[in-house]
């Protein structure tokens, strides 16, 4: 059948450059292969050749499939399901590429792109190592690009073409049997983007984080590079930049996640552990101690299988979380995983053809690599690194093991096992530990000097740092107001310890820059950071462990006993314009709007002031309506930031929900002057009736038709009310103005004059009229520690990376 | 025997003691009966929103209760005291999680997850749906 209006083109262009790139790289896997490995300089070159125009051919090929998946996106042919499942009309052009990668396919096309990018600077930069570190990324590539292709072999599914038309996707659908189907109210947009990824750090930290996993894959080539061409020791100098940048670049991705998770969603927090944030950071764990072993590599010659072994394991934790956050297999345990798409063994094989080969080729080459027999000693730089390092890798394995065991043991065995009571506790009551051993390594470290240290030295240098780093760690502790009693004596005493650690980690690393390198900025970036660690685990620690919850009326909340610390009454309702009480301040809703064109965000107005001092500020936590045609809403947070702490709220419930569904109705009644209507508490007078009032309320003249009623109400407990409903004629169309009297639960309309003196009214009694919000608010203190201490961690890491890469090209 | 090697041993005993003592902590799914069986125990049941009972939840009053009924798979229903606000697209729930714990004949709901047709995911059924010929 034919189908006017449809625009194929795109799509069968797209789907032939993916093809394109499959072949391409494949090409260019078994040129740089046969250029590794070919024994003649000539020979080597021209498979070069070849592979390298394969490479760039496949990198053009993926670019251009991410610019039509944009064009078809950005152009609305909502005729192809990528557009027509991701996006809608009303999305403004930087949220058209959050909704490239909203989906699998177009994050794995993001993936690859950086591969290419990558890829394109190795090619430059690699020299005599391309061939063989190429190779590496150029399978990489092909197994991306299979992700991607859309194909059958028999029964069996080979990725997922992002091309597919709405009709290709669901054949049995009914409205296909029309050739017109596009011109139907259904085709005409989109399902739009989740609601929750309509935020800007949804424009950023996807292409950010995918740049950190796709980084991964460079001193994993170079390591597999190494133990193939046997050249065991000839990359670790010159892998160093890209061992720092893919940690730099990892880093920041994960914890811009965490800013999107503190921002936008109501997790109430930056971290939950959630498997797809710990898939994430895992890699990360793995490849920080790969760093340090690298370093110590290159300084003493120690720790060089360690340092094969953390690539290799990093890398393949970029692929496990792939399979992780991809398969399905979470189900139930993460909040905002995908779907299983059918191509769980597609996930297996791609895990496995990069583990198996690097495993067998570290094996046997583990005796020939290079090591050295006598121990480090025990007041030696290395040593300490070394063990830091460890504790990385067992901290990552750790957290792998904690996520990944209740799927994977139920997936295989059909068993319910389930997270524990309290799933983060349960990850914070041992990575506190870790943070404390970090914390403590990473202030000594550098003091100590490779190969072994003065103990007179070692002392001189170390005895200023570390009593500062007692005085202010010991200054938080008591007048800190550090109180996490919740988990009990133990673990408050470890977050003690580990604030005494992270700022020791800070102080011992600030005054090193002076004291160890005399001020020397250049030689400064693993100081600073380390600074920059210690900072986050500061901000983490005193941001979590005293985050408060503010949003509890004090006057009803009492000692509810061990209850209330086990069911803490988290929410406040707000009643519109009634000043409420909140602990520390008082908070007024004021009133809700609608901004966007198409009503879906309704932002309400809040005032908070103080009841100490004189601060007022006003927030704008908003509910967003859910998009891809599901009913109801998500909310969004907002947050006043101080220097020293935020003030973070969202609504948790709001009479707007409700609103919709309010079955209550009006019940008429037929009135004169001085009549009476009895409502359930209390009764209501008809005292007298204005002919075109002009007043507080309302303002017409002598040209406009309008009568308004004068109602005095009085509840049973004496207080009185006046309600003024409005009855108007304009442009022969009658206004109905009801009016409502919230305390009492009443609406009453002035629905019609019937004969003379005698007015219908209509009275509806409903507690589903009072318009208000119920709402958390927390303050989290110091969370700009955190986000100051990622800063100037990045900044070390770019510091370090500069000076290596100079380095080694003077070298 | 060298101290890293030591050093190592002891790191490697404290992981797999940590291991350990998360295996023992971790929890189960349940239905409602199997949830009665282990009364004060904490369980997470999965279950539905009984759709033809009400649901008890007047934010002015306390916006951190709320009571409804569940009822799992086999059928069976309990009554779940939730203190907390209702989630804002509660009644469209196709299942719940429900982790607390069964006391007094009812269940002590102290987290909830919701699994909306696709709140977070693309259910591609969900947008199947919405082809509609009107």
């Amino acid at each position: 059948m034919n189908y006017p209006g449809e625009h194929l083109w795109p799509g069968l262009l797209g789907h032939f450059l993916i093809i394109l790139s499959f072949v391409a790289s494949l090409v260019a896997t078994i040129a740089y292969f046969k250029s590794s490995n070919a024994r003649l300089d000539n020979e080597a070159l021209s498979w070069k050749r070849l592979a390298r125009l394969s490479f760039i051919v496949e990198s053009a090929a993926v670019f251009a499939v991410f610019g039509i998946i944009y064009f078809i996106v950005s152009t609305h042919k909502f005729e192809y399901y990528y557009a027509w499942n991701h996006s809608s009309k009303d999305l403004s052009a930087s949220y058209l590429f959050s909704c490239i990668w909203e989906a699998q396919e177009g994050s794995f096309l993001l993936w690859t792109i950086w591969h290419s990018i990558l890829g394109l600077i190795l090619i430059n930069k690699a020299g005599k190592w391309e061939a063989p570190v190429m190779t590496v990324i150029s399978f990489a590539q092909l197994c991306l690009a299979t992700m991607i292709i859309g194909i059958y072999l028999g029964d069996a599914k080979i990725g997922i073409n992002p091309f597919l038309l709405v009709r290709e996707v669901f054949q049995d659908a009914p409205i296909f049997s029309r050739q017109d189907y596009l011109s139907l109210e259904s085709m005409q947009d989109g399902k739009g983007l989740n609601q929750l990824l309509q935020n800007y750090w949804m424009v950023i930290h996807p292409p950010v984080l995918f740049l950190g996993f796709a980084s991964t894959i460079v001193p994993f080539a170079y390591a597999i590079a190494g133990l193939w061409k046997k050249d065991y020791t000839g990359w670790t100098k010159i892998a160093l930049p890209w061992s720092l940048f893919s940690a730099c670049i990892l880093g920041l991705g994960i914890m811009m996640g965490a800013a999107w998770a503190y921002e936008s969603l109501s997790f109430g927090g930056f971290w939950a552990w959630d498997p797809v944030e710990n898939a994430s950071l895992v890699p990360w764990l793995i490849m920080v101690a790969g760093l340090h072993t690298q370093v110590i590599f290159n300084a003493t010659g120690h720790s060089l299988r360690a340092t094969y072994l953390f690539f290799i394991l990093s890398f393949f934790f970029i692929l496990f979380s792939t399979f992780l956050t991809r398969s399905g297999v979470l189900g139930d345990s993460s909040v905002h995983a995908f779907v299983d798409n059918g191509m769980n063994w597609q996930l297996i094989i791609f895990m496995a053809v990069f583990l198996l080969p690097a495993l067998f080729l570290f094996f046997k080459n583990y005796k020939q690599v290079p090591h050295i027999n006598k121990e480090e000693a025990t007041d030696a730089r290395e040593f300490w690194m070394f063990i830091g390092s460890l504790v990385f890798f067992l901290s990552a394995l750790v957290i792998t093991y904690q996520t990944a065991f209740n799927p994977i043991y139920n997936k295989i065995t059909g068993a319910t096992t389930a997270a524990p009571e309290d799933p983060e506790f349960a990850y914070n009551k041992i990575q506190i530990f870790v943070a404390v051993v970090l914390g403590l390594l990473s202030a000594i470290a550098q003091y100590l000097k490779y190969k072994n240290t003065s103990r007179a030295y070692f002392i001189k240098k170390m005895a200023v740092p570390t009593l500062l780093s007692l005085i202010i760690s010991l200054s938080i502790s008591i007048w800190g107001g550090i109180n996490f009693t919740k988990h009990g004596a133990g673990f408050l005493g470890a977050i003690h310890l580990a604030i005494f650690a992270s700022v020791y980690a800070i102080i011992a690393n600030a005054a090193y820059i002076w004291s160890g390198l005399k001020g020397n900025l250049k030689t400064a970036g693993a100081s600073v950071a380390h600074v920059g660690f210690g900072m986050m685990l500061l901000g983490i620690l005193i941001a979590s462990a005293k985050k408060e919850v503010l949003s509890r009326n004090n006057g009803i909340l009492l000692n509810f006993g061990k209850e209330s610390k086990e069911n803490p009454m988290e929410n406040l309702t707000l009643v519109k314009g009634l000043r409420t009480d909140m602990g520390k301040y008082w908070a007024t809703y004021e009133h809700n709007d609608s901004l966007t064109n198409f009503g879906n965000i309704n932002y309400f107005k809040i005032n908070f002031e103080s009841k100490t001092g004189g601060d007022k500020f006003t927030l704008y936590p908003n509910l967003i309506r859910n998009t891809k045609g599901q009913e109801g809403f998500s909310n969004n947070p907002d947050a006043k930031h101080y220097f020293t702490k935020d003030i973070f709220t969202y609504i948790s419930y709001a009479s707007t929900i409700d609103r919709e569904k309010d079955t209550a109705s009006y019940k008429p009644y037929a009135v004169k002057l001085n009549d009476t209507i009895f409502y359930s508490t209390g009764f209501m007078v008809l005292n007298k009736v204005t002919v075109n009032p002009d007043n507080d309320k309302y303002h017409y003249t002598t040209g406009d038709t309008a009568l308004m009623a004068e109602i005095k109400i009085t509840s049973y407990d004496s207080s009185g009310y006046l309600a003024r409903p409005v009855y108007a004629v304009k442009n022969a169309q009658v206004a109905v103005l009801p009016d409502t009297v919230f305390s009492q639960n009443l609406a009453i309309a002035f629905t019609k004059v019937l004969n003379d003196k005698e007015i219908e009214l209509q009275v509806k009694e409903s507690g589903k009229m009072i318009p208000f919000v119920s709402l958390k608010v927390y303050e989290f203190p110091h969370i700009n520690v955190l986000w100051l201490g990622t800063i100037v961690m990045i900044i070390g890491f770019v510091m370090s990376m500069w000076r290596r890469v100079k380095q080694y090209r003077s070298a | 025997m060298k101290k890293t090697h030591i050093i190592i041993l002891v790191l490697i005993a404290a992981a797999i003691a940590v291991l350990i003592s998360f295996t023992g902590n971790i929890t189960t799914y349940e239905t409602v009966a199997s949830a009665r069986q282990k009364e004060g125990k904490f369980v997470r049941m999965i279950a539905k929103l009984d759709k033809t009972q009400p649901i008890q939840y007047d934010a002015i009053k306390n916006p951190n209760f709320m009571v409804f009924t569940a009822v799992d798979t086999l059928g069976q229903t309990t009554k779940v005291v939730y203190h907390n606000s209702k989630p804002t697209d509660f009644e469209m729930s196709e299942r719940l999680v429900l982790n607390g714990k069964m006391q007094n004949g009812q269940f002590e709901c102290k987290e909830m997850l919701m699994k909306c047709p696709s709140k977070y995911k693309d259910d591609p059924n969900a947008a199947k749906k919405n082809l509609t010929t009107n």
